[in-house]
């Protein structure tokens, strides 16, 4: 920064894919350091901001949740090409965790299982284009479709290891893969 | 100063350009970790034998062309041993994505999340996340015909701390290996049920020895965590209806054999042996 120049704010989003949301109580979890964040960025997308399209020019975005179903994918993609560091948030964006065990079943077999013979009322599969994306063959964890920055395993990433990830992407850095809580899966 | 007499089985190595003192007959491994030097294992267990199975303790020795594994390979006089080069780092790593990638190794809902040899070496070796393809195999059997033990194959990573410690520990050998290549499977007997096994003394060897979620103890998966709220109304009601102490006190006589048994609170009355016995 030079000649007292302004900084731009950085422009922060978080977006939710196949996982539980869990990742983002977790980021809820930041308490009190949700006020700092507000100050330190600009939350231009996220479940918990009223956004409906992704905007152009982020430079960082936090990912929750694997790729399972078109809308996913179509987002996902669009998140990478306006993105500049893409940060892979929890078990299910880095390994495809829970959200991929049906990967072990056919997705037919998967849709006819939930919808027609466990189904309590309202037996079918639901087919409603436009309207229910239809699920990928296949659930993917980000960097198995889109190139990924920065991974933050845990099921979910403790508010900590969030707040040291933020704090370095927020300045422009990597954060230190030895610094503070050792990133683990589970 | 006294004077040590040579001992003639010493041996002089260098680890990591520091020389140090080894006995004849020490492994590469043993030599490290008598000095304090660090090298990532699943396979290795203190107490039965070493088989270098998972690759991880991989070291570099000059003038040998492949890594070696340290539990498996012999100290030698003059050997130039390195443990920490940014081959060996990325080979560890690549070794430890493989394990991850080969079954269905799924942390947050494992039994051993949080007590997994597995997840502690992902985490140490630096892997954040799994850059090969995750094989999903499907159909890998999780086998509780054991009243006190289950087996999950989904979590199993060949390590063979299982048979080694039935076989040498126990004396037992319940447990041996099956298959070849992606294909094994650890086994009890002939490919049996566990439940079924005549040789297995149900000591719990192979379950302690277990480095992963693979063999652990029945009871302790969250699918088993079943609660008896009913237990509730029936105590409840049973203090409402004053069962235990009507049938205390108007118990038949030939009940009251000696104060011990009577007494209240006494669990006796309760015993199958009792009941039978009573006319």
């Amino acid at each position: 920064m030079t000649d007292g120049a302004e900084r731009r704010r950085p422009r922060l989003a978080t977006v939710w894919l196949g996982g539980c949301s869990g990742c983002h109580m977790s980021l809820l979890d930041l308490d009190e350091r949700l006020l700092d964040l507000a100050r330190a960025a600009d939350v231009v997308f996220s479940p918990v901001a009223d956004a409906k399209v992704f905007p152009e020019d982020v430079d960082v975005t936090l990912v929750e949740g694997a790729v399972a179903n078109a809308d996913h994918l179509a987002l996902i993609r669009t998140v990478r090409a306006r993105t500049k560091v893409l940060v892979s948030l929890g078990d299910c964006a880095v390994t495809g965790n829970v959200t991929a065990l049906r990967n072990l079943v056919p997705l037919d077999r998967v849709l006819r299982t939930s919808y027609v013979e466990r189904a309590t009322a309202g037996r079918g599969v639901p087919d409603a284009p436009g309207v229910v994306p239809p699920l990928l063959p296949r659930v993917e964890p980000l960097h198995r479709v889109v190139p990924v920055d920065v991974y933050l395993p845990g099921c979910p990433p403790s508010a900590e290891r969030i707040w040291e990830a933020l704090l370095a992407l927020l300045e422009g850095h990597r954060p230190a893969a030895d610094g503070g809580a050792v990133p683990r899966f589970g | 100063m006294t004077t040590v007499p040579p001992e003639t089985d010493t041996i002089t190595l260098t680890v990591d350009g520091t020389l140090v003192s080894a006995r004849q007959g020490d492994t590469l491994l043993e030599v490290l970790r008598e000095h304090g030097v660090a090298v990532p294992t699943l396979c290795d267990l203190d107490g039965v034998s070493d088989v270098g199975a998972c690759r991880l303790c991989l070291v570099e020795v000059a003038d040998r062309p492949r890594p070696q594994a340290a539990c498996v390979t012999a100290a030698a006089e003059g050997m130039a041993v390195r443990t920490d080069t940014e081959r060996l780092r990325s080979l560890r790593r690549t070794t430890v994505e493989l394990l991850l990638a080969e079954r269905n190794h799924v942390c947050a809902v494992c039994v051993a999340d949080g007590n997994c040899e597995l997840q502690d070496l992902a985490a140490a070796t630096g892997v954040d996340h799994v850059s090969q393809e995750y094989l999903y195999p499907a159909g890998l059997a999780v086998d509780l015909s054991h009243p006190r033990f289950g087996v999950d194959h989904n979590r199993c990573v060949l390590c063979t701390r299982c048979v080694r410690v039935c076989d040498e520990v126990e004396g037992a050998h319940t447990w041996d290996v099956a298959g070849r290549g992606a294909e094994s499977r650890v086994i009890t007997d002939m490919a049996t049920p566990w439940g079924e096994s005549p040789t297995c003394t149900s000591c719990g060897k192979c379950v302690d020895a277990c480095p992963t979620g693979a063999l652990f103890l029945r009871g302790t998966t969250v699918g088993e965590a079943v609660r008896h709220p009913e237990r509730l109304a029936y105590l409840g009601a049973a203090r409402r209806e004053r069962r235990w102490l009507l049938d205390l006190v108007a118990g038949p006589p030939a009940a009251a054999d000696g104060g011990a048994a009577g007494a209240p609170g006494g669990a006796a009355e309760e015993t199958p042996d009792r009941k039978e016995s009573k006319p």
